[in-house]
């Protein structure tokens, strides 16, 4: 018998098994075979109908695009609508996109330049400053550090500024504290925090980019213990001590804490990251600061969040007026988890539950959980940093605050960044919910001549100017009381959308607002920055306030933030609205309802400046009359300056 | 049983190469994706295409290329400001205002923006690079207004605003969903 198929075995001589057996084995094969060629067919046919779905290749558009690049990518961009920055970082988009619209009727002069650098907000002499570094209190004096560039008044070349002080107030610039100087840290000295061991010592742990771009933590200390002006720090010689662990990306690992003890008697610190789009801290254990271990889960995480930046981890009391230390955990003892999001370049805080035992942190409130809830500061205020100030037995909160004009006015200035006032942070007793923040005592020492104003008058719809000399630098406290009655009689509104960011600023008239006061403003209005109160009733007759901070008519420039900051203020029953406000050329920080809600601009006037810079009290609602009463303040200048004969 | 093992191994092969054209075009598909996440989609194809470096791209290898582009594009510009300055007495005492603040924009765009933006791709604290890139687009936009009447370098300063935009968004785009 013919071999049918040639590629089958030879078969065996007997006769039925054969049959059966020829018959077992072909079958399969053929089915095999014919399986493979049809996916193959498939397959090639899958391959055929996405290279012609594909993009053009790439010689095509190179030919045809290259000869006509002007016109083609124009006509095109005109067709699309420009987008603007987004708020944090953003210019009005109404006052930016008409090219041969706005004509700004001055350039930047000297005389508005110098105008804007602070009197009594720390700045180093010129360039560039970020976030605050290692703050502490040592031998009697308090130090600061802070991200620096030394070459340009933009970020790049990142150091360690340092600079003491012994009333948090009065500052006196150091040497560089740390430059970069080893591979570990050499694309940039970044942020970290010190930590005060049991016998006294300090170590700091902060970050370094490393020659490759790799984030990494490394160790540093003081050469001299007994130097009270910590002068010169050495880093350890075999830094790194952390590098990102797997499953953490080179880019996503930075800023160390503060150490805390854990009832173990371990050292435990967070460091914040990612994993994909949702924000985390980690959490080490160690006893030397030399080896750590990860911990396997979390200190805790939130979804949609992004990268965590400058992580700050630390006890508040709920019962006592006083700040803790670090360390201290126990009945009475909220802890909070705050984290700088780079996503929207924003500083959120949440209260919750520390659990010693396994390292994690429960939210009170998962829907204000951090990062989607409650802001240190509703305007511009970033990486900031807490640390026990073990002299005066508080916590004390830096912020840096960065610059909203342009860097071209930058470059020409010749600097960029302050640093706010710093504050004490405490629990709110009153609210549960909030923390208050308020400048630390000392800048009372500032105070100079002071001006009372008492229960003014401000009708619907009027301004009041302040008879006082000099108003760009100020510390003003006011008092706002309003007609219950009016507020009773104000139809709720089932629109109770209101927004200090999405609103039409202080001109924008409601029923119960705005009012407040206006500062850094020039006699005529031309530029003012108003700070107020808007208050909103719903249709259940609840009533809201907002504290917000409009931006839109501070200066005539073009090239400056014009957004409006502000939220919701929690007001209680029987509480009067309050204002603080210090005034320093540039910067102006407000505190609502006694540092419930505060908000930090920058603001860059061409006219409201040096004598010509006035203050208003102003009520734009309609319906409610408001009396207001106030005191003010001159401020004296902080001096800031190097350390003479170091 | 073995056979058919070695079989579907075999197709297996022979699928990989009949894709690898496709995984040769896959970057293709990561420029076009990225540019349509951008608010000038064309500008931002021609950009990227036209550096040869965008063939086997990262998204942020594809931002620094955006990033090279905005310094050209703004050198070019700065030569023009330059040339127009050199008219001297030509030139009525508004329009050389205008045109010196523009050079001081322009030189911030290529000697503070662009440093700053590159440093920051490549030590990866990517707000620093939206930073970077959204001021240059203001510095553009901020030179356009400077000139009371017909300004010489429409074209120009929407060229350099509209791939500083992009940058921008390409930074986004790494923030918000890469995370390496």
């Amino acid at each position: 018998m013919a071999d049918i198929n040639p590629l089958l075995p030879v078969s065996s001589s007997d006769g039925s098994s054969n049959l059966t057996g020829q018959a077992t084995c072909r079958r399969p094969i053929k089915v095999v075979v014919s399986i493979f060629f049809g996916l193959l067919t498939l397959g090639l046919f899958a391959a055929l109908l996405i290279r012609n779905n594909g993009p053009v290749d790439y010689v095509d558009v190179h030919e045809n695009e290259r000869g006509s690049l002007a016109s083609t990518a124009f006509e095109k961009a005109e067709n699309l609508k420009p987008v603007s920055r987004g708020p944090a970082a953003g210019v009005s988009e109404k006052s930016n996109w008409a090219f041969g619209g706005d004509l700004p009727d001055y350039p930047w002069n000297n005389s508005m330049l110098s105008w804007q650098r602070t009197a009594f907000h720390f700045q180093p002499e010129k360039n560039w400053m970020n976030d605050p570094n290692g703050p502490l209190f040592y031998k009697g004096w308090y130090h600061f550090f802070y991200q620096y560039n030394p070459n340009a008044p933009v970020w790049g070349d990142i150091v360690w500024g340092h600079a003491v002080s012994k009333d948090l107030i009065h500052w006196l610039h150091l040497p560089l504290a740390m430059v970069a100087d080893q591979w570990y840290d050499k694309n940039g000295v970044w942020t970290g925090s010190a930590t005060i061991l049991h016998d006294g010592k300090i170590i700091m742990l902060y970050t370094g980019s490393t020659t490759e771009g790799v984030q990494v933590q490394n160790l540093a200390y003081p050469a001299d213990q007994y130097d009270p002006l910590l002068v010169h720090w050495v880093k350890y010689p075999r830094n790194p001590v952390l590098v990102p662990p797997p499953g953490i990306g080179p880019n996503d690992f930075r800023d160390p804490t503060t150490a805390w003890l854990t009832s173990e008697g371990k050292w435990r610190i967070t460091i914040g990251s990612k994993i994909n789009k949702t924000g985390i801290a980690l959490v080490y254990d160690t006893k030397d600061f030399i080896n750590y271990e990860m911990l396997d889960g979390l200190l805790h995480a939130v979804p949609g969040t992004g990268m965590w930046e400058c992580v700050d981890f630390f006890p508040v009391s709920e019962t006592e007026n006083n700040g803790l230390e670090t360390s201290i955990n126990g009945h009475g003892i909220k802890h909070v988890v705050k984290a700088s999001l780079d996503d929207d370049r924003h500083d959120y805080y949440a209260i919750g539950t520390y659990n010693d035992r396994n390292g994690t942190w429960i939210p009170d409130r998962p829907n204000i959980d951090v990062g989607i809830g409650l802001r240190y500061d509703y305007g511009i205020y970033y990486a900031a940093k807490t640390f026990y100030d073990q002299n005066k037995k508080r916590r004390v909160l830096w912020g840096w605050i960065g610059e909203s004009d342009s860097e071209a006015a930058d470059v020409k200035k010749g600097w960029a960044s302050v640093q706010s006032i710093p504050r004490t942070i405490l629990f709110d007793k009153k609210t549960g919910t909030h923390l208050l923040q308020w400048p630390v005592e000392e800048i009372d020492s500032l105070r100079l001549k002071g001006k009372e104003f008492n229960q003014v008058r401000i009708q619907a719809g009027s301004v009041v100017p302040l008879d006082i000399d000099s108003a760009t630098q100020l510390d003003i406290i006011a008092e706002f009381k309003i007609d219950s009655d009016a507020l009773d009689k104000a139809t709720g509104s089932s629109d109770a959308s209101f927004d200090c960011v999405t609103s039409g600023g202080a001109a924008e008239r409601g029923a119960l607002g705005p009012f407040g006061l206006l500062v850094l403003a020039d006699e005529r209005l031309s530029e003012q920055t108003p700070v107020y109160f808007y208050m909103t009733k719903g249709s259940d007759g609840n009533l809201k306030t907002f504290f917000c901070n409009d931006q839109s008519r501070s200066s005539k420039a073009s090239d400056v933030d014009k957004h409006i900051y502000g939220s919701l203020v929690p007001v209680l029953r029987g509480e009067n609205l309050s204002i603080r406000i210090l005034v320093d050329h540039s910067i102006i920080e407000s505190f609502g309802q006694g540092g419930r809600t505060v908000i930090t601009s920058r603001v860059y006037p061409t006219k409201a400046i040096h004598g010509a810079a006035k203050v208003f009290l102003f009520n734009n609602a309609t319906e409610l009359n408001v009396t207001a009463s106030l005191k003010t303040w001159q401020m004296n200048s902080a001096f800031i300056q190097p350390y003479p004969n170091l | 049983m073995k056979i058919l093992i070695v079989i579907i191994f075999a197709f297996l092969v022979c699928q990989a190469n009949a894709f690898r054209p496709i995984l040769l075009l896959g970057n293709q598909n990561l420029i076009e994706r990225t540019c349509k996440q951008t608010p000038f989609y064309d500008l931002c194809i021609w950009s990227l295409k036209s550096n040869p470096e965008s063939r086997d791209a990262s998204v942020k290898k594809l931002a620094q290329i955006m990033v090279d582009s905005l310094k050209t594009k703004a050198t070019e510009t700065l030569d023009l400001i330059d040339e127009l300055l050199q008219d001297g007495l030509a030139l009525d005492p508004e329009m050389q205002k205008a045109l010196t603040s523009c050079a001081e924009r322009y030189n911030v765009i290529i000697r503070a923006d662009v440093p700053e933006i590159n440093e920051a791709l490549k030590t990866g604290d990517y707000k620093f690079a939206a930073k970077g890139a959204n001021d240059a687009a203001i510095e553009a936009n901020s030179c356009e207004i400077e000139f009371p009447t017909k300004s010489p370098l429409t074209d120009m300063n929407k060229v350099v605003h509209d791939v500083s935009v992009v940058a921008a968004s390409i930074v986004k785009i790494i923030q918000t969903k890469f995370s390496f």
